[in-house]
């Protein structure tokens, strides 16, 4: 078994209610979406945030999607106008979720290897060109 | 029973999206429906002080010229408009909207259909003498405890008064608090001639409408999986919905256009401001999110089925703001070498003289932006070597003045606090006036008796 960063197996969106942020994780790969659900239970998502998140963590899954929806209460500064964070609305909680380091076996550690980030070579004048990985 | 294909355009995700969509979506391809989102939580009540300084404002007033640019065109080619640009002046905007389909060229050509009656600020003791809490769904508390700070109070409705003005003949639609996903579900109701009781299909067209109500989010924008690859996009296609009759519907985009939809850009989108997947409340329909089916058909094509609902409940949500004191934030940039420890110093300093001036504060926060003011904690200790920061500091009060002197000890820490900063050329932090968000439920008979829908020549 290896411990990896969540980035390399999944793909996630944030936004906002009020103080709470959600964070939706999707498996890149749905052969994977058991391994997320293992991994990522509320109170390891609870412990990764720290205190980040000031109230409890709710995960709700969606199967048929290959995804985790995670909401995290009292995350937001008070949230929307209340807020003094830069990420008042919690846009970027998705990838603060995606350092979390999850522990999967050998061969998917070494399958999915560089998922998730930018190949070394790229530059912005290329954007859109290059395999697109899906 | 018919196999139609119904095509609803999304154009807008919020007020301040990509004024160049909607013309794209009208010229780009066949459309039937144009739905342009306007509002989010905030919105109502920044409409409400615009509108408390001139009667005439209080609208998304962008949603104006884009009409007068593209209204030709939507009537030769049938093309309705349904959008809550109207904020808490929908009758203000149908008004501007008449004046620019007559400079449009659409005189006697066109109808505009108003939708009135979400608007609650002037019930609110009326409601609350009637036994109407509007408690506070997330601690409970009565409204009457802010009532005197209120700025706008609006319930989120639903359907029936869009299809109510489509079935008399509305080319465009200005509602005021029209529920994001109405605007798209709407005619979908009015043209497949969905009931009441239809709950898959309207759950179907819920999730059409999640899909669709924030523009190009689903379409390539702020997409995180392979964003590198995404072709196009300051061409950016915004999204369209092809549904059917049983339904079930299509998420695609202009041929031509940048972006893309696949499966992995639609499913960012569902998850998008997700709370419970299986009871996503809206006025016409609970949906269960956990039901939705998606095929990649490729060529930007996804293929949406499966979806269930269940029946409505008996409340309306209610968003109400209110103001709840001021804030300020201030940033200055500091660089190597030691930059996140000057930007430190100057903190202390900062609070120091704060605490000097006996200036009292609800919430002082300082982040370092370029290091820690996304993930927080999760990255650890900045290095030394870390080539700049920028300090970002923020405070929040009720006492406006001391928001207000906060703002002008900013700019002195640059000769008399640590070293090598600059970056505040920008001059003095802005003073906000805070808007705290307060949903409350209301039983929905008490807002449908008021609704009411109005149609105007052009």
């Amino acid at each position: 078994m290896k411990k990896i960063p969540l980035v390399h197996l999944a793909h996630a969106r944030s936004g906002d209610k009020g103080d709470t942020a959600n964070v939706g994780v999707i498996a890149y790969d749905e052969a994977h979406y058991g391994l997320l659900r293992d991994a990522l239970t509320p109170a390891a998502v609870k412990a990764h945030f720290g205190p980040m998140v000031k109230g409890e963590v709710e995960r709700f899954e969606l199967p048929n999607l290959y995804a985790l929806n995670f909401l995290l209460h009292g995350a937001l500064g008070g949230g929307g106008t209340m807020s003094l964070m830069n990420d008042a609305q919690g846009k970027v909680f998705s990838t603060a979720l995606l350092r979390m380091r999850v522990e999967v076996p050998d061969d998917v550690a070494e399958a999915v290897r560089g998922r998730g980030r930018v190949p070394p070579g790229w530059t912005p004048d290329r954007q859109g060109s290059g395999s697109d990985g899906q | 029973m018919s196999d139609r294909v119904v095509r609803v355009a999304g154009g807008q995700g919020f007020w301040g999206d990509d004024l160049e969509a909607p013309v794209r979506q009208v010229e780009g391809g066949s459309i039937d429906y144009l739905m342009l989102d306007y509002l989010a939580e905030v919105t109502m009540s920044i409409m409400q002080k615009q509108r408390a300084r001139d009667p005439e404002a209080g609208f998304a007033r962008d949603f104006v010229p884009l009409m007068e640019r593209i209204f030709p065109k939507c009537i030769e080619d049938g093309v309705r408009v349904v959008t809550n640009a109207g904020g808490v002046n929908p009758d203000g905007c149908a008004e501007a909207l008449v004046e620019a389909g007559r400079r449009a060229g659409v005189a006697g050509r066109a109808k505009i259909g108003l939708v009135t009656g979400d608007d609650l600020m002037d019930r609110l003791d009326e409601l609350l003498a009637g036994g109407h809490e509007l408690a506070n769904m997330e601690t409970g508390a009565p409204l009457s405890t802010v009532l005197g700070q209120v700025q706008s109070a609006n319930a989120y409705i639903g359907a029936a008064p869009i299809v109510e003005a489509l079935s008399r003949g509305a080319d465009v639609i200005v509602t005021g608090r029209s529920t994001d996903t109405a605007l798209t579900y709407g005619p979908l109701i009015y043209e497949h001639g969905w009931d009441e009781g239809d709950h898959d299909r309207i759950a179907s067209g819920v999730v059409a409408g999640h899909i669709n109500e924030c523009g190009a989010q689903c379409t390539g924008g702020n997409c995180l999986i392979d964003w590198w690859t995404i072709p196009d996009m300051e061409n950016v296609g915004f999204p369209i919905v092809e549904v059917s009759q049983d339904g079930t519907f299509v998420v695609t985009k202009h041929p031509g256009t940048g972006g893309r939809v696949s499966r992995a850009t639609v499913s960012e989108q569902i998850v998008y401001e997700m709370g419970d997947p299986t009871t996503y409340i809206t006025p016409d329909v609970v949906a269960d999110f956990t039901t939705i089916h998606l095929d990649d058909l490729g060529n930007d094509r996804v293929r949406v089925h499966g979806v269930k609902g269940g029946p409505r409940t008996d409340f309306l949500k209610v968003s109400i703001a209110y103001s709840s004191g001021w804030k300020a934030t201030g940033t200055l940039t500091y660089a190597w070498p030691d930059a996140a420890a000057k930007a430190r110093s100057a903190d202390v300093i900062l609070r120091r003289r704060l605490d000097r001036l006996g200036l009292q504060f609800d919430e002082i926060r300082t982040e370092l932006v370029g290091w820690d003011s996304t993930h927080g904690p999760l990255v650890g200790e900045p290095p030394a070597d870390l080539p700049e920061v920028q300090l970002r500091v923020g405070v929040r009060s009720s006492d406006r003045a001391a928001v207000e002197r906060f703002t002008r000890e900013i700019a002195p820490l640059v000769l008399t606090g640590p070293p090598s900063v600059t970056g505040f050329a920008g001059g003095r932090p802005r003073v906000q006036e805070i808007m705290a968000y307060w949903p409350a439920l209301l039983r929905r008979e008490v807002v449908e008796s008021h609704l009411q829908v109005e149609v105007r020549e052009v």
